[in-house]
């Protein structure tokens, strides 16, 4: 144990500077992405269906096979592998802003609307903090899968823990593999943490009845 | 005119009708309820007005202004608006929410302030619920801080939606006390969409009557309750309620005997005796030479007395009650419950003796109202009918 991180103590701080890197990326754009288009398609009579079906498409194709497809496009290295992980981001926070947003009360809406609110107004001040619990949790389990599925961006030369994790397999070092798989496990317990604190100072303070 | 809808219609697409030539001028102050069944256009009128809907054709003018050029979210924001789930935005505090409003429409922070601890004292809600949250408060309290809101940017007109149809009937009333007293002493206009026949009619100055997006009846509540438009109104009302509102809207005139037993002050008691034994009673009114009532004779007064030849106006009581012949039977059925006499005479203007008023005629009324009401009424709206209406069921069999 003292030994794994005397000697791979520093390589071990990079490879989670770029694990994190790779997936906040990821994460963010998914974010940007699916939040507002989650809201649109809530102001849309149409289309809706059609739009959440497809990123669950996206959802059922394997990792491995994404990461491929990425290379021609993107060649090798970090770039393909945040582009990868973003699609795969985007399926949970899309759906949950979705329903978050459809789960406002229309009497609320109405509320809003009636008092004068214009359409802007009525999502900031409305609708958008009432379905951030639910947007919060979407992007909760974004996290913890982006998180997880950035080791194998290390497969394309992303680099992240994957590197450690890989390299124990072609030399059947046990270390090495639990040396990137823990970290891994303890990053993407501690990012949901932290944004679970965050979905708690985001949910509004309201006693439910 | 505050208000004037002319000529408003709603088509849907599918070629439902939902208001066919809808026409009302409302002025400042007014309490206008739309009643109807469900599907009569009520609220889509009402939703018309601050433009969540679009008439097909029609104008909506406020203080002379068509609505329809006007920026529908300012036109919203000078029109309060309650709605029957009430509409508290759940994560603001009772403050924020009364704020909503005037904060839209950019008042500073103080005046903001100083609104929302006026108007949580027009609620009659205590100052320190402004911290709380919508849901820490019940139903009742909820839908007074909705009301509030609705006025908290000095909007003139109020236009409500069934705001108390989720309400049990003790808080609906205290709340209906709450808008009345906005209205009455504040000045403010109402319109208020119900389909609780007696909310209207305790509320409203004047209720419009829908049907199947027309206009049936526009009046006053007496005026409805006194002529009814057509039997859709009259069945709207009910049975039950006209015959609770007859002794308000009939007057002394209209039950009263005429020709009551009278005698003048100069004549002796010997003629105030024979008159009596004569027309079978046992009090005479006393009249001057104008007709007027200035007293009357019981027969009380009479057997004390020996000599017949003295004169009435030694013996006659002076002090005698009346009522006029305008004024209406509720309010003279309450003078001979309270004075516990048998009869009341009846003047007109000039104070002249017209008729009279007998605890018999007030029984005649009843029975009337009670036979000619359907027979089979097997629900009276109110408990207290039960036994009346058990009563004159049993009688009518008696009859019969």
């Amino acid at each position: 144990m003292i030994h794994f991180f005397t000697t791979y103590g520093s390589q071990l701080i990079a490879k989670i500077g770029q694990h994190l890197y790779i997936s906040a990326i990821a994460l963010l754009l998914g974010i940007i992405v699916a939040v507002p288009l989650g809201i649109l398609l809530t102001r849309m009579k149409h289309g809706a269906n059609f739009v959440i079906t497809l990123a669950g498409v996206l959802q059922t194709i394997p990792a491995m096979a994404l990461l491929a497809i990425m290379i021609p496009i993107f060649g090798i290295g970090s770039t393909p592998a945040i582009v990868a992980l973003f699609i795969y981001s985007l399926l949970p926070i899309l759906r949950n802003t979705y329903l978050g947003m459809r789960s406002v009360s229309p009497a609320v809406q109405d509320a809003a609307k009636g008092m004068g609110m214009t359409w802007w107004q009525a999502i900031i001040q409305a609708d958008l903090p009432l379905a951030a619990p639910v947007i919060m949790a979407g992007i909760r389990l974004s996290a913890t899968y982006v998180i997880a599925w950035a080791t194998l961006a290390s497969y394309i030369g992303a680099g992240g823990l994957g590197d450690f994790i890989f390299n124990g397999l072609n030399l059947y070092r046990s270390d090495l593999i639990l040396g990137g798989s823990i970290p891994v496990i303890l990053l993407a317990l501690l990012v949901d943490y932290l944004l679970g604190k965050v979905e708690a100072t985001v949910t509004p303070r309201q006693i439910l009845r | 005119m505050l208000l004037e809808m002319s000529h408003l219609r709603k088509e849907y697409p599918n070629g439902k009708m939902a208001v066919d030539d809808f026409n009302l001028e409302v002025g400042r102050g007014e309490f206008i309820c739309f009643i109807g069944t469900s599907g009569s256009g009520k609220t889509t009128t009402m939703r018309m007005i601050n433009r969540m809907l679009h008439q097909t054709s029609g104008t909506i003018k406020i203080n002379g202004h068509d609505i329809a050029k006007m920026d529908p979210v300012k036109l919203r924001r000078s029109i309060g608006y309650v709605i029957q789930n009430i509409g508290l935005m759940p994560h603001m505090t009772i403050q924020e929410n009364i704020e909503l409003v005037p904060k839209l429409l950019g008042w500073s922070k103080e005046k903001r302030a100083q609104q929302a601890h006026k108007m949580i004292a027009l609620a009659q809600l205590p100052d320190e619920m402004l911290e709380r949250y919508p849901g820490e408060l019940s139903g009742g309290q909820q839908q007074r801080i909705g009301v509030v809101r609705a006025l908290a940017a000095d909007q003139e007109i109020i236009l409500m939606d069934e705001p108390f149809g989720a309400l049990d009937p003790i808080t609906r009333e205290s709340l209906q006390d709450l808008v009345k007293h906005l209205q009455e002493d504040l000045g403010k206009t109402f319109i208020f969409v119900t389909h609780d026949m007696d909310e209207a009619l305790s509320l409203a100055t004047r209720v419009v009557i829908m049907s199947q997006g027309k206009q049936v009846q526009v009046d006053t509540p007496e005026n409805i309750l006194r002529h009814p438009a057509n039997e859709f109104v009259t069945n709207l009302i009910g049975e039950e309620r006209l015959i609770r509102a007859q002794p308000n809207i009939l007057t002394v005139s209209q039950i009263m005997k005429r020709h009551p037993a009278t005698i003048q002050p100069e004549q002796t008691l010997a003629d105030a005796i024979d008159t009596m034994h004569e027309r079978r009673v046992d009090t005479l009114l006393v009249t001057d030479q104008d007709q007027k009532l200035v007293g009357y004779l019981d027969i009380d007064d009479v057997s004390r007395k020996t000599d017949v030849q003295t004169p009435v106006k030694q013996l006659m009581n002076h002090e005698v009650s009346y009522v006029q012949a305008k004024a209406l039977i509720g309010d003279s059925v309450q003078r001979l419950l309270k004075l516990g006499v048998k009869n009341i005479p009846v003047v007109n203007q000039e104070k002249q003796l017209v008729g009279i008023v007998t605890r018999t005629s007030l029984v005649d009324i009843v029975y009337d109202a009670l036979r000619g009401a359907p027979a089979t009424d097997e629900q009276p709206a109110s408990p207290i009918n039960v036994d009346i209406h058990a009563a004159a069921n049993h009688e009518g069999s008696a009859d019969a």
